[in-house]
């Protein structure tokens, strides 16, 4: 299981993965803001956030349908909102009609917009998490967080129990195949009987893998202290994040994006 | 029971960038009655193939055939736990398992899952196997399995296993973590269960000199496939290509082939009492 | 006064009913290579943690180049000349990256982004591990880990090496890397290093070899020395290396063996006495 990288970060080099990952997370964002800016029915603004994803998806090298791929997780909730909109919207014209559920024009339109809305969003943050590993955005959120020590908040400590959490994922994965496994070999099935009784058989690997993480947590605790780890203070960094003409490039690119879609809502929208 | 393996293979997440194969056509026949070990570097494949001795882990489609005794583990049939109580496995570091509020309650759990006998039975039974091991039953049996010593618990652990009586008995690194007296008493404790129902012992080990000392061959895994099948006296022999592969070979596997190529030959089975023997009978020959 | 010097010792865990550490003194001069072994629950971890102040000794006194470890207000300084390696990689290293893990250290310390650096390369060229420098550490070998957590602590530049039984948890090979580093770290930077294992084998690297048992430090010498004395060490529940133990059948035997010590010169021996003429 070690050797599966989780998350879906895809390893290559490109203009994109060379990006400030902070950049990459304020672009996310705008991104999303973007998408939300497209008004009900005009269509073409999608057009421009699927032209902005293309481009994206080939300065990052990542496939395209990598990028598609990414919907699997939600389509279940892309079907099910549809499917709400189009069966219990009663505005517009009514194309068939049974029982209290009518099919009108606007449903089917809704329908679609909230469709693509979701889908754009979800391609486009996946272009995030494919370019940028975990390790980054963790970077990237501590130093965008940094502001908030102002009001108190615990920036550094969060930060490093992001990149902590990072570090043992792997490690506790591992473990609890392992366990599993040990407890799989004295006869434990996992599989059979009611709720209450699989809710039982995850005792053998819970406790063991609790006592685990506490027996880890407290070696990592002397191994820290051990390397004079005191908290933040008097501390220094030695990764230095600094954005590039690449982040220049693609913040012109999501200014014209936002752009397109205003100046899209403007005209050519699907009237009803 | 015989273990047979014949062109058995493994690929773990087949299909992905990160596949890996991790055993390629392995084929392997270990005789009821053996103390078997397996050798290899970590990531050989051989912790891969004692997991499908038990069903843990399934063979791949193309293998074709894998049995233990009459349980034929390529059958979809397969009557899994049933084999599971008759193999007994115990990982690296067994003691990492134990979770139960009482020894007696951890050695328990197996035979509970696989038998349920009744209470008294099943402290009978519970009793037998920590004596087994060499552990106080009424010392220990109410205690939390996590108060015991570290030594302690692995035996604790083995009770755990050895409970069900399996008649093979699977260990991967059993003494990793033990001090030198920890070993020796360790080894001693198999021993003495393979006179009584555990027929088999299959023991995964780093230490050559432990596979030298005790075992009655050994297989020698190395990047998925086998490299060689024969008793610790033919396979020491050949020191240079164990350690060609980055493997060591027992101090007397060692000095053997020093000998060897001062063009001394000394026919020995590489346990240090063995190898002393014959020694002295060349320097005898000499005087 | 000698470098590392431990006077009296006593250590005894919250809630236990016996002292871990029982009056143990010892001293070990700079750049010397000392051993500890002992039984499990022997002590010898618990003198590893006292020794950079993880611990502070319930009675006595132990100090790194004068620095005491009950000196609260210099714990920070001791900790910067004492590095400890524990025993299992995968609970030492804190990030996702090689480089980074490495770089935590000179971080609590406060060094500028270029001298970190500068110590990075040093410390991952120490340890053989240069090219690692971006790799996951889930992604390596238990010997590549441990020796990733050496070059975080040779990162801060500690003048006194403390390994806690750090290649307990690895396969053969991975320990060869790590002993093989521990030392020429000794020989060539000529670091201090304190080593606690229960792999005789590791012993024969050391110039001496402290002996716990039950707390108390038993024997002390020189490993020829410490593993001359069988019947002792026995009692100690310790062993001698397997060279050792044939050298002893075969003088038992009638061969007249000179003092061997390890394979190699068992080795030499041997064939020495048995070469055909």
């Amino acid at each position: 299981m070690k050797d599966v990288s989780f998350g879906q970060y895809y390893p290559v080099s490109s203009f994109v993965h060379r990006m400030d990952p902070r950049v990459k997370i304020l672009l996310s964002i705008a991104y999303i803001v973007a998408v939300f800016l497209i008004r009900e029915f005009h269509f073409f603004g999608f057009l421009a956030a699927f032209l902005f994803i293309l481009i994206a998806a080939f300065a990052a090298r990542v496939p395209f349908l990598k990028v598609v791929k990414s919907i699997k997780g939600i389509i279940f909730f892309i079907v099910f909102s549809s499917v709400l909109q189009i069966l219990f919207n009663h505005e517009g014209t009514v194309l068939a009609a049974w029982w209290v559920i009518e099919i009108t024009d606007v449903g089917l339109l809704r329908a679609a917009f909230i469709t693509l809305r979701i889908t754009l969003i979800v391609m486009g943050t996946a272009l995030l998490t494919l370019t940028t590993t975990p390790v980054e955005i963790a970077d990237g959120l501590e130093s965008l967080l940094t502001p908030l020590k102002w009001v108190k908040f615990p920036v550094h400590e969060f930060a490093l129990i992001m990149s902590i959490a990072l570090r043992f994922i792997p490690t506790l994965m591992d473990e609890t195949e392992r366990i599993i496994n040990a407890q799989k070999a004295r006869g434990a099935d996992f599989e059979s009987g009611n709720v209450f009784k699989r809710i039982r058989a995850l005792v053998p690997i819970l406790i063991p893998l609790l006592l685990s993480s506490f027996r880890r947590a407290d070696e990592l605790g002397d191994a820290m202290d051990a390397r004079c780890y005191s908290g933040a203070k008097g501390r220094t960094k030695y990764k230095k994040m600094r954005p590039t003409w690449r982040d220049l490039v693609g913040t012109l690119f999501m200014a014209a994006l936002i752009a397109g879609v205003v100046l899209l809502n403007g005209v050519l929208g699907v009237a009803v | 029971m015989q273990i047979v393996a014949e062109n058995l293979s493994h690929v773990y997440s087949p299909k992905s960038k990160f596949a890996v194969a991790a055993l390629k056509n392995v084929s392997l026949t270990i005789e009821e009655g053996e103390f078997f070990g397996i050798i290899g570097h970590t990531g050989s494949g051989k912790s891969t193939f004692i997991q499908h001795l038990n069903g843990l882990i399934r063979a791949d489609k193309g293998s074709k055939k894998l049995t233990v005794g009459e349980f034929d583990l390529l059958d979809k049939e397969c009557d899994f736990k049933k084999l599971r109580s008759k193999v007994g496995m115990v990982f690296q570091y067994p003691e990492y398992q134990l979770f139960a509020d009482t020894v007696a309650a951890d050695v328990a759990f197996g035979l509970k899952n696989f038998e349920n006998p009744n209470e008294a039975e099943t402290a009978a039974r519970v009793k037998e196997a920590l004596e087994t091991v060499g552990l106080d039953y009424e010392e220990v049996k109410d205690k939390s399995p996590f108060d015991l010593s570290g030594g302690q618990k692995r035996r604790a652990a083995i009770a755990g296993v050895i409970v069900t009586k399996p008649e093979i008995l699977v260990l991967d690194e059993p003494v990793a973590g033990l001090d030198p007296k920890g070993k020796t008493e360790f080894f001693r404790l198999l021993h003495a269960l393979h006179g009584g129902f555990v027929k088999t012992i299959v023991i995964v080990s780093h230490d050559m000199d432990n596979v030298a000392e005790h075992c009655t061959r050994a297989a020698v895994f190395d990047k998925g496939e086998i490299y060689r099948v024969a008793p610790p006296k033919e396979l020491f022999r050949d020191a240079a290509a164990l350690t060609a592969m980055g493997l060591d070979v027992p101090v007397t596997g060692y000095l053997a082939a020093q000998l060897k190529a001062a063009g001394v030959f000394v026919d020995t089975d590489f346990t240090v009492a063995d190898f002393a023997e014959k020694t002295l009978e060349k320097w005898r020959e000499r005087q | 006064m000698s470098f590392i010097e431990a006077k009296n010792v006593y250590y005894r865990y919250p809630q236990a009913e016996k002292d871990a550490l029982c009056g143990v003194s010892f001293a070990v001069e700079k750049g010397e290579y000392l051993a500890v072994i002992g039984h499990n629950g022997s002590g010898k971890s618990t003198l590893a943690r006292l020794l950079n102040g993880l611990l502070q000794p319930t009675e006595g006194e132990i100090a790194v180049d004068g620095i005491s470890s009950a000196d609260k207000s210099r714990l920070f300084e001791l900790r910067r000349r004492v590095g400890v390696v524990f025993q299992n990689p995968d609970n030492q290293l804190i990030a996702s990256v090689v480089e980074d893990d490495v770089a935590f250290g000179p971080e609590n310390i406060g060094l500028k982004r270029e001298e970190i650096k500068e110590r990075i390369d040093f410390a991952l060229a120490a340890v053989g591990m240069e090219e690692y420098r971006k790799a996951m550490p889930s992604r390596l070998s238990g010997g590549q880990k441990q020796r990733v957590a050496i070059a975080g602590v040779l990162a801060i530049r500690p003048d006194v090496l403390v390994l806690d039984e750090s290649t307990a948890m690895l396969d053969p090979r991975g320990r060869r890397e790590v002993t093989d580093v521990v030392k020429k770290l000794n020989r060539e930077n000529g670091m201090t290093v304190l080593a606690v294992t229960h792999y005789m084998d590791e012993v024969c690297d050391a110039d001496r070899v402290l002996v716990l048992s039950d707390g108390a430090a038993v024997m002390e010498g020189t490993p020829r020395e410490i593993f001359s004395q069988k019947e002792k060490l026995q009692k100690y529940e310790l062993d001698v290396p397997v060279p050792m133990r044939i050298a002893e059948l075969l003088k038992e035997g009638g061969m007249p063996l000179k003092e061997i010590f390890t394979k190699e010169e068992l080795g030499e021996e041997l064939c020495r006495l048995l070469r055909k003429i």
